[in-house]
């Protein structure tokens, strides 16, 4: 259910209603505070805009007055001549500041759109680990593009929108009743009724449009699990079911599409239909009065203006507030994201270990952890580790072996005890400290795309290609790389046919190059067949020489050599050795070892 | 575009021409109307006309309205029809052929690619059929048939009209050759933030033990920009279009009725009233005249969008998957759980270098086989070959003594119960991602889903689970480990009861402890069943009636541990990789 939520939201604006519009608007107009000035500015040009082009129809009934006036007469031309230059300047004005209006908007939607997203870019680095836990990039990603796409397009298109719909649907109304109380009447009330329909209309289409995106929404979902799954599929021939779930998905499909796209086009037919009644609706009563002698025919050539200055406002008012409610749902998201609480300021912590000067002891003492506080993973973890050992962890899936290592990089606070680095309390550190003094390489082979450099060297500066070709020789790598189309600057991307154990090697060459104190191998060696397992064993012994290390390992020919090997079962440290100790004293380990080789 | 047109059925088309002639009625309501507005105002002008004759115009012109409308919503609904049936013909389309398509196709295109095909694409091509058929067949009809209306009343008020057209048309097309190729480039920037975001995500762990939080957000900084940029730009440009299309449309009205007013002055006194209410029906027919443009330039506008979007689905649909199906439906009886493999060669239909080359073994009935090798020495590629994922370059891969080229899919996959390197789940309960799929066979029995599962050595977890065997296995399979996965999906083969078992290193996600139960249990229930293990641990080969070493896609020696440890350097070497000299001598 979760991940066809996420993969709705990937796909087109959903029509989702914000919980608190109140605190969406707020938190968007504190954000914005910076946009503010050309925001107004861009509201006045909307309602400037807007006036003159109420006005104008008053103008152009006054020439043609003059023109009917003068058919029998002879026409008045001088008079012709200056409404025709007042409207000529009148139109000017209303097109220019519409025009600065769309310019200033545009740029206040993607200037606020581009802080958006770096905002999140950044949060999402201050944020701890724990959040990524409980939360699918999905989610983040559609945050960052969809959320924000669709809130800049709102104020770009429908704030300025909004705000002239409204200054014209006021001005117009204000207009007509200056001009002819009887027959503005009768325009509003003509409208009104259409109005009233379309309302309805517009509902019903409404609900059709969120039906269909929870269709796409699930139509995606089955896409998805199907095509990814699909070697499965074909050798267990389940198309059969496929099938039938994708007939019955996108027969939904099909009825909603059908129905929203029909009650949605009919609004535009039944505008027309509104301003024609109200067209005839004028007329008459236009002629009636006129008839009477009670107003000149000029008047009517202004109404039929207004009925059209009116009734197109109420529609842009109905479509505007429609798209900023779900950009303020977007909002919502968005703000949703950047209150998360973010990891603990430690500007504050003056304690600093200089790479240089590490000795490298690290002490557990007394660890407790959970990465939920009712549920205790690390129960009582304690350890000395001497410099330069070569400390190994093992133990079954869910032992709590990775916990160890995310709370050592300070991933993760400890709940209770403490962990000690050269006597130094890794609380009493930065994060920013103890991560330089730690070299990581993960299962997870993390490479970018860039070029074989750029990802091999990353963050760090000042490093020649030497450095970056012996660290490639060292794993094994440099011939591989001399034979890529080009060499160091080949772009890694993800069609690239590098095998998982080429990628596991660079992540490693990347990891000797920041040649830190400490050094962290999680699962490092796993996705390397074990010939190559052993050539990187020993680049990694030269290169753990004096360093300490903490070695997690499915493998356990992986770790044999270790100093010691801390066996750990339910969050706990059930033996300690090494490997001969441990064998001879025939415990968990002993099981654990002998049991790959019997069959 | 025209080729998915293509899709649509003689029934559609009835429809089609039905709504042609639909909007041509509708069109020739619509444009009465300033007939009857112009009696309208001709009535209401004159000195002593009744009021009835302006309610009886006034009355046709609702009718005309009304008909309008009516006409219009009928448009609406058949084109909506027409719209969602064919994009949910050609959605089908999409779907069937992906499941046609072997892991060369299914590689070429990206999975994620192919899902944006099925679905954003498709919505892209039908709201542009929706909107632009309707708009396509109206606007020209208006507009032809507005201008013959108009082109007698004056020409003065034409050349006008003429020239208004003119600007608007330039206009448009100054700004849809400089922003509609920026459009393009729009989707791929937001791709760019979009990577470097998952990219800042996926590596969240190294980004921070690297202290490169700033190294991330600097780039992404630049990519922010970029797309900032150009959507600027783009959005600035396109902010032009509007007030411009007013001004051309007030401009011109102004100036009708600025010609009106010489040409009233200019004439005799008879045909003074009529030039007037001509001046009345022109503008608003000029103002028909320019939305009609407006209306078409707008396709043009939607139209490289959709394009783009048709062009991808058609790559789709044009694609002949290169594995086509056998007829084959039948089994040499006495060869059945034979899997052999005759001088086999492989290379990928794309890449340079031989992966497998001259293969040749054969897998006997009930006997266990296993495949080991350094990484990328064509493990995977050589078991792809056996359910026909790929087909062999050169040689016969033959399964029950019948080349695999030769049998129809379905009847070859059902000999077979193939568990993939990462463990596959479906978002449903943990009972029907077990009983899974067809094998030509009754349906599965509830003893045989429960057996299989404890197999498969997954009992013990799956019934500690909250709702037991109905508890949902969500789609990425958070909610269990690596381990629990492997084994569910262990049992799915397991439920399937094949001739023929394929692990492609299955078991590597378990421990020692759980990859030997399960091995001894499989050995114990399925003495009939053939058994092609790959494998990176000694230990999981070590009992295997045969072992074919790879290295860079030859086979460097065939036989049992203790053959290969005695002839094979390779098998040696990874065995001393891997354990020492006297635990392999005390293995057996």
């Amino acid at each position: 259910m979760q991940d066809s939520k996420h993969v709705e939201r990937q796909h087109g604006p959903t029509f989702e209603k914000p919980k608190d519009l109140k605190k969406a608007l707020k938190n968007l107009a504190k954000f914005s505070k910076k946009y503010m000035p050309i925001l107004i500015i861009g509201v006045l040009c909307a309602i400037f805009s807007s006036i003159f082009s109420i006005i104008a129809p008053d103008h152009l009934s006054d020439l043609v007055n003059t023109i009917t006036n003068g058919i029998m007469t002879g026409i008045d031309f001088d008079e012709v001549n200056k409404i025709a230059k007042l409207l000529i300047i009148i139109y000017l004005l209303s097109a220019t500041f519409n025009l600065v209006e769309g310019l200033l908007s545009a740029t206040v939607a993607n200037r606020l759109s581009q802080s958006f997203r770096s905002s999140i870019s950044v949060k999402i680095n201050k944020l701890p680990l724990k959040y990524f836990d409980s939360h699918s990039y999905g989610d983040i990603l559609s945050r960052v593009t969809n959320d924000v796409d669709l809130i800049g397009q709102s104020i770009n298109q429908s704030l300025g929108n909004f705000i002239a719909a409204v200054a014209l649907l006021i001005g117009s109304v204000v207009m007509m009743f200056h001009t002819n109380f009887t027959m503005a009447i009768t325009a509003i009330i003509s409208s009104l009724v259409g109005f009233s329909f379309t309302a309805v209309i517009l509902s019903k289409s409404q609900k059709y449009f969120i039906m269909r995106q929870k269709e796409l929404g699930k139509m995606n979902g089955h896409i998805e699990e199907i095509y990814s799954n699909y070697n499965v599929v074909k050798a267990y021939n389940g198309y059969k079911s496929a099938n039938e779930k994708f007939d019955e998905l996108n027969y939904n499909l099909f009825l909603c599409n059908m129905k929203s796209q029909f009650l949605s086009g009919l609004m535009q037919p039944l505008m027309n239909f509104i301003g024609n009644f109200s067209y005839v609706a004028v007329c008459v009563v236009g002629a009636m009065l006129t008839m009477n002698g009670t107003i000149e025919f000029g008047v009517i050539v202004a109404f039929i203006v207004y009925v059209r200055l009116f009734t197109s406002p109420l529609t842009q008012i109905a479509q505007s507030l429609t798209s900023l409610q779900s950009a303020a749902a977007s909002a919502e998201r968005v703000f949703e994201f950047l209150d998360e609480e973010e990891m603990k300021d430690e500007t504050d912590k003056v304690k600093k270990l200089s790479v240089n000067d590490v000795k490298g002891n690290i002490e557990f003492n007394h660890v407790k952890f959970g990465y939920e506080p009712e549920k205790t993973i690390i129960k009582d973890f304690s350890i000395k580790v001497k410099p330069g050992e070569k400390i190994a962890i093992v133990g079954p899936t869910g032992a709590g072996k990775t916990t160890i290592v995310n709370l050592l990089m300070k991933f993760y606070e400890v709940t209770d005890g403490d962990i000690k680095i050269d006597g130094t309390s890794i609380n009493d550190l930065t994060r920013e400290n103890v991560h330089d003094l730690f070299t990581m390489v993960l299962q997870d082979t993390w490479l970018f795309e860039g070029t074989v450099r750029e990802n091999i060297v990353y963050n760090k500066s000042n490093i020649s290609d030497e450095e970056v070709s012996s660290a490639l020789k060292t794993v094994g790598l440099k011939h591989f790389i001399s034979t890529l189309p080009d060499g160091l600057n080949t772009v890694l991307s993800d069609s690239e046919s590098i095998s998982a154990g080429q990628r596991q090697l660079l992540t490693i060459a990347r990891g000797m190059i920041k040649n830190a104190p400490f050094l962290i191998l999680d699962e490092a060696t796993s996705n390397v067949d074990t010939r190559t397992e052993e050539l990187v064993q020993k680049v990694m012994d030269k290169l753990t020489e004096g360093k300490t290390s903490f070695i997690i390992a499915h493998r356990l020919s992986t770790i044999k050599n270790a100093d010691k090997i801390l066996v750990m079962n339910g969050g706990n440290i059930i033996e300690v050795g090494n490997h001969e100790e441990l064998m001879a004293k025939g415990g968990f380990y002993a099981e654990l070892y002998n049991s790959q080789f019997e069959m | 575009m025209f080729k998915l047109l293509k899709n649509l059925n003689k029934k559609e088309f009835g429809i089609i021409s039905v709504m042609s002639l639909l909007i041509i009625g509708q069109v020739w309501l619509e444009l009465k109307m300033p007939d009857y507005m112009s009696e309208i105002t001709t009535l209401v002008s004159t000195e002593g006309s009744a009021m009835s004759d302006v309610l009886v115009q006034g009355g046709y012109m609702l009718l005309c309205a009304l008909g309008s409308l009516v006409l219009m919503a009928i448009v609406g609904f058949l084109s909506s029809f027409t719209s969602a049936s064919l994009s949910k013909k050609i959605r089908k389309r999409i779907f069937d052929k992906v499941e046609e398509f072997g892991m060369e196709e299914m590689n070429k295109f990206s999975v994620s690619s192919l899902i944006t095909r099925t679905t954003n694409d498709i919505t892209q091509v039908q709201m542009f059929i929706s909107m632009g058929m309707q708009l396509l067949i109206k606007s020209p009809i208006m507009a032809v048939w507005a201008i013959l209306k108009i082109l007698n009343k004056g020409i003065e008020w034409s050349v006008a009209t003429g020239v208004a057209v003119l600007v608007l048309l330039v206009i448009i097309s100054i700004l849809m050759i400089t922003v509609l190729p920026k459009f393009k480039k729009v989707q791929k920037m937001i791709d760019d933030v979009n990577n470097v975001t998952r990219e800042n995500l996926k590596g969240i762990r190294i980004v921070r033990a690297f202290n490169a939080e700033e190294y991330q957000e600097n780039k992404f900084e630049n990519k922010n920009t970029s797309l900032t940029k150009l959507q600027m730009f783009n959005q600035r440009m396109m902010s032009i279009l509007s007030p411009v299309m007013y001004l051309v449309m007030y401009f011109l009205t102004l100036s009708i009725y600025l010609i009106g007013a010489k040409l009233i002055d200019g004439a005799q006194l008879m045909d003074k009233i009529d030039i007037f209410s001509n001046m009345v029906v022109f503008s608003s027919y000029a103002m028909q005249v320019i939305m009609s443009f407006i209306m078409l330039a707008m396709i043009f506008i939607m139209y490289p969008r959709a394009s783009v979007s048709a062009k991808r689905i058609n790559e789709v649909i044009d694609t002949e998957p290169n594995i086509k199906n056998g007829t084959v439906k039948t089994t040499l009886k006495d060869k059945v759980g034979e899997v052999e493999f005759k001088n086999v060669s492989f290379k990928y239909p794309d890449g340079q270098n031989v992966v497998l080359k001259d293969i040749s073994f054969k897998a006997k009935k009930g006997s266990i086989t296993a495949i080991i090798g350094s990484t990328g020495s064509g493990k995977s590629s050589l078991i792809n070959l056996i359910p026909r994922f790929y087909d062999a370059t050169s040689g016969e891969v033959l399964v029950d003594g019948i080349n695999v080229k030769d049998y129809d899919l379905e009847i070859l996959h059902n000999k077979i119960g193939y568990v993939p390197q990462k463990a596959v789940m479906f978002s449903d309960s943990v009972y029907n991602n077990v009983d899974y799929g067809e094998n030509g066979k009754p349906k599965k029995s509830e003893v045989t889903v429960k057996k299989a599962i404890e197999i498969a050595q997954a009992k013990d977890f799956v019934e500690a689970m909250p709702n037991g065997y109905d508890d949902d296995v969500s789609q990425g399979g958070t909610n269990i480990s690596g381990g629990q996965k492997q084994r569910i999906a262990i049992a799915r083969a397991i439920a399937r009861d094949p001739e023929i078992y394929i692990f492609d290193d299955s078991f590597s996600a378990l421990d020692y402890k759980t990859d030997y139960k399960l091995r001894k249990e499989l050995k114990k229930n399925f003495k009939d069943t053939t058994m092609i293990i790959v494998a990176q641990r000694i230990g999981t080969v070590i009992d295997a009636d045969q072992i074919i070493v790879l290295e860079d896609g030859k086979c460097a020696g065939i036989g049992t541990h203790k053959e290969l440890l005695k002839n094979c350097d390779v098998y040696r070497e990874i065995a001393y990789s891997q354990l020492s000299k006297e635990e392999l001598e005390n293995a057996r």
